[in-house]
């Protein structure tokens, strides 16, 4: 099982929490094309490697915030603000 | 020096009894493992039962058969290998009930058609109800069914014990079985045997398998697709098709697009061997988790995705624990079995839980992907509508509505029964 570090609570099992997908999608502005909107409402990077994404800790302080997680070996390289912008980290 | 490779013949029990005067040893390899040529009219991306299928439905339905099916690790060993098996047709809407049926059609008369025992048992799928709501709900899915011509039939809690009575319809059961519904045409098949067969017709129409052969990147021509290059160097095409389920965006990235899809693990694990002790495959949306029996005699199950993006062949205990659970709870005298294998495979998701078949936004590229966690079932008629678009250049009509377009145009067919399993 993972082991997720929530900023509040410190290291916790994995079922404790909800993942939100992808982190930091920005919207366009309401008037843009139709491409533009599907390609914000459904079209993702779904990198094999780094991915920045958001978790809720549903089933403990219910706080969200960002991971960088590797969508390979699962690990963590970064946990950071849900505000925040991702730390630069050494590949 | 003389060709030593026995010629290939069709399995029937007559060709067996000839063979056994000289102890079975002469038959030829089912398929070919083919050497990559440097030219081809067309190359598939992904020697899985989607890829394979495509290349057979080229070459069988439109004569196209230089064709080549690129396969990084070996064939059938993605998804193919690592689903539960289950083909079935009880979908929602009019799309997807014509598009499954026709690949449920396909299974029905595949192993005569390939001259390959795909062992596909129409045992039936059984989906519970365990509460008023999932009742009411059963009951609009079975009309929705019989409607587009799905056979469908609702059951009672009784008929649903006489099916499976070694589900828990104890007093102290914390899932009540209320009911359920069945699609008696549904079942299961033998994945090896699929991507097998497909292969041995592929292949004796004159398609290239090649194995180990690992796309690292697309040649282009200006904007479009003109080969592909690999680890064992650049192979040409006029026509290339991605048929890499989970892999879908790393290789669209590749060639400069980008998909409404994230890849998920979904796992799934089989018991040790037991006598006959289930007779369907049932299914419990409120656990989220499902069963059968393979052939073999172990029990198979299933269960839902591992809810974060990954590209890793492995689940997380944490699914695999509320997976166990839910066996347990649902099927108490299999509590005491011990499991044998647990694996995962790579599930390309989309919003819509429906698939993409066709043209992609660089020409001379197609796709099939988006089947996330049902592919398996959809194996016959993913290959024809590919083979289809990729011969005629138009879309098949099964296919037309699951084009990339709909997620600019707002036409999403939203598949509630997609999974069966709430993922």
């Amino acid at each position: 099982m993972m082991q997720l570090t929530c900023p509040l609570c410190g290291p916790r099992a994995e079922n404790e929490f909800h993942c939100g997908g992808t982190t930091a999608i920005a919207r366009p502005p309401l008037d843009c094309s139709d491409e533009t909107w599907g390609m914000y409402l459904f079209f993702r990077d779904n990198p094999k490697g780094s991915h920045a994404e958001r978790w809720r800790h549903s089933y403990g302080c219910g706080l969200w915030f960002n991971l960088l997680r590797d969508t390979v070996t699962h690990e963590v390289a970064a946990v950071y603000g849900i505000t925040d912008m991702c730390p630069k980290v050494p590949s | 020096m003389p060709n030593l490779t026995p010629p290939r013949k069709r399995y029937s029990a007559w060709n067996l009894l000839a063979s056994a005067l000289h102890g079975q040893a002469d038959w030829a390899p089912a398929w070919r493992d083919a050497e990559p040529k440097a030219r081809y009219d067309v190359i598939i991306i992904g020697g899985g039962g989607h890829g394979l299928a495509t290349a057979y439905y080229l070459a069988k339905n439109h004569g196209i058969t230089n064709v080549a099916v690129l396969e990084a690790g070996w064939i059938g060993g993605g998804n193919t290998g690592r689903n539960t098996t289950i083909v079935r047709s009880n979908y929602l809407y009019p799309e997807s009930a014509r598009l499954y049926d026709f690949s449920v059609q396909q299974y029905e008369q595949l192993a005569q058609e390939l001259n390959f025992n795909i062992m596909f048992s129409q045992r039936g799928v059984m989906t519970l109800a365990h509460s008023r709501h999932d009742l009411d709900s059963q009951s609009r899915w079975v009309n929705a069914m019989l409607c587009n011509g799905v056979d469908a039939e609702l059951l009672d809690a009784r008929q649903v014990e006489q099916l499976e009575p070694r589900l828990n319809f104890g007093k102290a059961a914390r899932y009540p079985i209320l009911g359920g519904f069945m699609q008696r045409r549904a079942g299961a098949a033998r994945h090896d045997a699929v991507a097998w067969g497909y292969a041995r017709g592929a292949s004796a129409l004159g398609v290239d398998i090649v194995q180990n052969c690992a796309v690292t990147g697309f040649i282009k021509q200006g904007d479009n697709v003109v080969g592909v290059q690999t680890n064992r160097g650049d192979i040409r095409a006029e026509k290339v098709a991605l048929a890499v389920a989970g892999h879908s965006s790393v290789l669209a990235g590749l060639a400069g697009f980008k998909l409404p899809v994230t890849s998920y693990a979904l796992q799934a694990m089989v018991s040790e061997p037991v006598k006959p002790v289930l007779n369907t495959v049932t299914l419990s949306p409120g656990l989220g988790a499902y069963w059968s029996q393979s052939d073999k005699g172990e029990v198979v199950i299933g269960g839902a995705l591992d809810h974060f993006p990954s590209y890793a062949q492995r689940g997380s205990f944490a699914t695999m624990q509320q997976v166990i659970a839910a066996t347990v709870e649902m099927l108490p005298s299999l509590g005491r079995l011990r499991l044998l294998r647990q694996w995962s495979g790579i599930v390309d998701v989309v919003q819509d839980s429906s698939p993409i078949i066709g043209a992609t936004p660089v020409p001379g590229l197609y796709i099939n992907c988006g089947w996330g966690t049902g592919g398996f079932k959809a194996i016959p008629v993913g290959g024809w509508t590919l083979a289809h678009v990729m011969a005629t250049g138009r879309n098949h009509e099964l296919a037309e509505p699951f084009q990339l377009n709909r997620f600019h145009t707002g036409r999403l067919i939203d598949e509630a029964g997609a999974s069966g399993i709430a993922h």
